[in-house]
């Protein structure tokens, strides 16, 4: 390992946080032009002039625009992200165990579905235009177009109402103990599974096919190499950077987009948080929580870019 | 032969005779499962109810921006928790009428306005101490208070002084209000230790469940508070809880998969299936929420009343019943009031549909063109349906109805109550006087048909003093006519409540105040074994 690949990583990382910073500014500045004065939508119907102006001077609404900003980013700086307007709760520890459902969630299906996506994916390489091959794609194409919320409701037919294996309501706190916690996400870690599966398990395929076509490829089947063995030695570390890509994409939306299945199997993450405090125009929750998912899709970016630099021995190796 | 279907029952009750065994012996004795069902529940309820066990409700309307304090209490999850941890000072009686809770009674002058509320002697609060007058006169005046925004300020408005004397406290009114009982029924009134002025949001209450677990728009959970003053008749499971899930169909698969005994808002379309499932019930009560399609009595066209006339007279009722509500609901009579009120004069015309007369009527108020009708998905369920619906029957009387459908989100804000016809639900108060002052007085800031009427202002505040019922009732009955013949509202129909609960769970009673037998489900209820 030499200096330039530190260097491309270092570079990665700074730029990130260079586009953080202007997600931030985008974020703040969206939610400035929304219609509505956030003292009007706290108080309400009832809000006479003195409470209005009253509130305005308390939440600092008089300032400049560019002043409350630096406000705002010197506090998540510092891990304080205010209080929610509509509960004042204080937004850091509400969204601090959501989050934590959220990526345990996130994390339950990544680990069923990646490696399985890329297994699938090799198998369907070695089999390719075989049964096998349409076999595997068919069903994942399958199970990716069913939207989402239908397979949940397959998953709570079949597994919590038929068979009652399964609970159909996954809401954990704080206190559940991690084998129940495990037990209460396996119907909605399946649903997860199953969307994102096909995407990452296709582009494994058309990437390790695409290197499949090398002329280094034909050496290896001329040297008498078993079909598996060549795709797994020489076939797919060259592919690792489209599907990491891939991979990291489908993290990503494991995060921040399941809103559906958590409504669904009524599990306490982000997503519905969000929804909550949008529908009740709570702009620091908002605000908030759009910073920490723009984070997690820049961040899960960078590992993606990182990621393929390591694997690429003409980057870790330069002239 | 009804003899021994006692006896069998009281065994069932007495748990040494499976309540599928009754079933059997009964068939037996040729009676209709329903009756036999029923004649079960009835000894059941006579056997008395089963402490023990945790009773569950999977609810909808809860969002993870709800907080404890009474006064932010908007949608029906903190409306049930509340029936479970506090207690108000009178409730509404499943039969009409105030059951009282810590007011132990109410009388009034003679004039209407000034009431005295004795108030009941060893109540407890959950940090151990007992209720005062004091704590009763800062609790309503919190929430008369401008500043606590709470929900029932409307309905305290005409309050004008509070004062505790002796065990008692005396309230003075600026107008006289022959209801101000039920007013005090408001589910935001619960009554909190010094009001709530230290901590609004403690979850302190006299309910028979002390609050252990509050998680907004996920979980709320209660331990039975070991102190309550009649833990007879109310909290009988050792714990119960309230799991928000606002999905329909993942609420419905958890009372079949046995994860809650209890859902709300079971949808009229699947009602039919549900009733179907072993072990489940469906509690459907009728109850005073509408689904009005408001007109505007102040702008063209609606300023008329031929056309108003035409286009009440252009609703198909019956129709839009079964297909909206599959039954579960009574047609309306273009007021917003039913026989579930008291004071009801049940001697009113139905309105019928009648495309000929609208059509006269149409013709006769000389508009030309189409007319434009708002709807949303958020109006009520079914609201674009019924739009769609009422079109066709407006086509039969040659009457041209354009339908637009609104975003859900800001219909509240920008079309209803804002546009001259649009659709809209009214949940119903629990009492007429509270209807009409809410949304048909013309200074009522949801007056949202317009409906200016000076001699009607008068009328309502006629019948509000009025201690004599039978004059106040008469009142009413004339005010119905007018709504009826002159309002700008068309009433297809009143929905009803539709519940269900799971296997085992007995003591249920229909309300027709609020969903979940007034959101008392959780606390009247218990789990038989």
């Amino acid at each position: 390992m030499s200096s330039p690949i530190l260097r491309l990583v270092a570079q990665r990382i700074l730029l990130g946080l260079v586009l953080l910073f202007a997600v931030s500014v985008l974020i703040f500045a969206g939610t400035q032009i929304l219609p509505g004065d956030v003292a009007q939508a706290i108080l309400g119907q009832s809000a006479t002039p003195e409470a209005l102006a009253n509130l305005r001077e308390q939440l600092g609404l008089n300032d400049p625009a560019w002043l409350r900003y630096v406000h705002w980013l010197w506090g998540i700086l510092h891990g304080d992200f205010g209080t929610a307007q509509s509960s004042g709760l204080d937004i850091a520890s509400s969204i601090g165990t959501r989050l934590k459902n959220t990526l345990f969630l996130a994390a339950c299906a990544a680990i069923v579905a990646v490696p399985l996506a890329v297994i699938l994916g090799l198998i369907a390489v070695r089999y390719r235009n075989g049964f096998v091959d349409k076999l595997i794609s068919g069903l994942a194409l399958a199970s990716t177009s069913f939207p989402e919320f239908f397979i949940g409701y397959v998953l709570i037919f079949v597994f919590a109402v038929h068979w009652q294996i399964f609970p159909s309501i996954s809401t954990v706190d704080d206190s559940t103990p991690f084998l129940e916690r495990l037990q209460a996400v396996v119907l909605p870690a399946t649903a997860l599974t199953l969307v994102v599966l096909a995407h990452m398990m296709r582009m494994t395929r058309a990437a390790i096919l695409n290197v499949m076509q090398s002329a280094y490829i034909e050496t290896a089947e001329l040297k008498g190499l078993k079909p598996f063995d060549i795709i797994r030695k020489h076939a797919f570390p060259n592919a690792i950077a489209p599907v990491v890509n891939v991979v990291m994409l489908n993290l990503a939306y494991l995060i921040v987009g399941v809103v559906v299945v958590e409504v669904i199997f009524v599990y306490p993450g982000m997503g519905q948080y969000l929804v909550d405090h949008v529908a009740k125009r709570d702009v620091p929750v908002v605000q908030a929580v759009g910073l920490i998912f723009a984070a997690v899709y820049i961040t899960l970016n960078i590992v993606a870019d990182i990621a393929a630099i390591v694997a690429n021995p003409r980057l870790r190796h330069p002239k | 032969m009804s003899n021994e279907l006692d006896y069998l029952s009281r065994r069932v009750a007495a748990g040494k005779l499976s309540r599928r065994d009754f079933l059997g012996r009964a068939a037996a004795l040729g009676v209709t499962a329903t009756f036999a069902n029923s004649l079960l529940s009835s000894a059941v309820r006579a056997a008395g109810p089963v402490k023990g066990g945790t009773l569950k409700a999977g609810l909808q309307g809860g969002e993870s921006t709800n907080s404890l304090d009474p006064a932010t209490f908007l949608s029906q999850v903190p409306f049930a928790f509340g029936k479970c941890w506090g207690e108000t000072l009178v409730e509404l009686a499943p039969g009409g009428g105030v059951e009282y809770l810590i007011a132990e009674e109410i009388g009034s002058s003679k004039d209407a306005k000034t009431w005295t509320m004795k108030i009941r002697k060893g109540v407890q609060f959950h940090n151990g101490k007992e209720v005062t007058p004091d704590d009763v006169v800062a609790t309503l005046k919190r929430h008369s208070d401008e500043k606590s925004k709470s929900g029932a300020l409307g309905v305290l408005k005409s309050i004008d002084t509070i004062k505790a004397d002796a065990g008692n406290v005396v309230v003075t009114l600026k107008d006289p209000n022959a209801d101000l009982p039920y007013l005090m029924a408001d589910y935001h009134l619960i009554i909190q230790p010094n009001g709530g002025n230290d901590k609004p949001d403690a979850g302190i209450g006299t309910g028979p469940y002390k609050v252990t677990v509050n998680q907004p728009g996920v979980k709320h959970g209660g331990e039975r508070f070991a102190n309550y003053w009649q833990a007879d008749k109310y909290g009988h499971a050792d714990q119960v809880e309230i799991i928000v899930v606002n999905d329909p169909t993942a609420r419905m698969a958890a009372l079949q998969g046995g994860q809650v005994n209890m859902i709300n808002r079971v949808e009229p379309k699947i009602v039919d299936l549900v009733k179907r499932l072993p072990g489940v019930t469906i509690r459907a009560a009728s109850g005073r929420g509408f689904y009005p399609f408001n007109m505007f009595c102040d702008t063209a066209p609606f300023d008329n009343n031929d056309l108003r006339m035409a286009l009440k007279l252009a609703m198909d009722r019956e129709e839009m019943l079964t297909k909206i509500l599959r039954g579960y609901g009574e047609v309306g009579n273009d007021m917003p009031v039913n026989k579930a009120y008291p004071l009801f004069a049940d001697d009113f015309e139905q309105r019928k549909f009648d495309p000929e007369k609208a059509a006269a009527l149409y013709k006769k108020s000389g508009h030309s063109g189409s007319i434009l009708l708002r709807t949303s998905d958020v109006a009520f369920p079914g609201a674009v349906d019924a739009a769609q619906l009422y079109q066709q029957s407006c086509a039969k009387a040659g009457i041209k109805i354009e339908i637009k459908r609104e975003p859900g989100d800001g219909y509240w804000t920008e079309v209803w109550n804002k546009q001259p016809f649009s659709l809209s639900y009214w949940g119903g108060r629990p009492t007429q006087d509270q209807m009409y002052s809410t949304a048909y007085l013309s200074t009522a800031d949801w007056n949202d048909t317009r409906f200016k009427r000076p001699d009607f202002d008068k009328m309502v505040l006629a019948a509000r003093g009025e201690l004599d019922e039978a004059k106040r009732k008469k009142i009413y009955r004339d005010m119905g006519e007018i709504m009826r013949d002159e309002g700008g509202l068309i009433v297809p129909f009143f929905n009803q409540f539709v519940d269900a609960t799971g296997k085992g769970v007995e003591g249920w009673v229909d309300n027709p105040a609020q969903e979940l037998s007034n959101g008392h489900a959780l606390i009247e209820c218990w789990l038989q074994a």
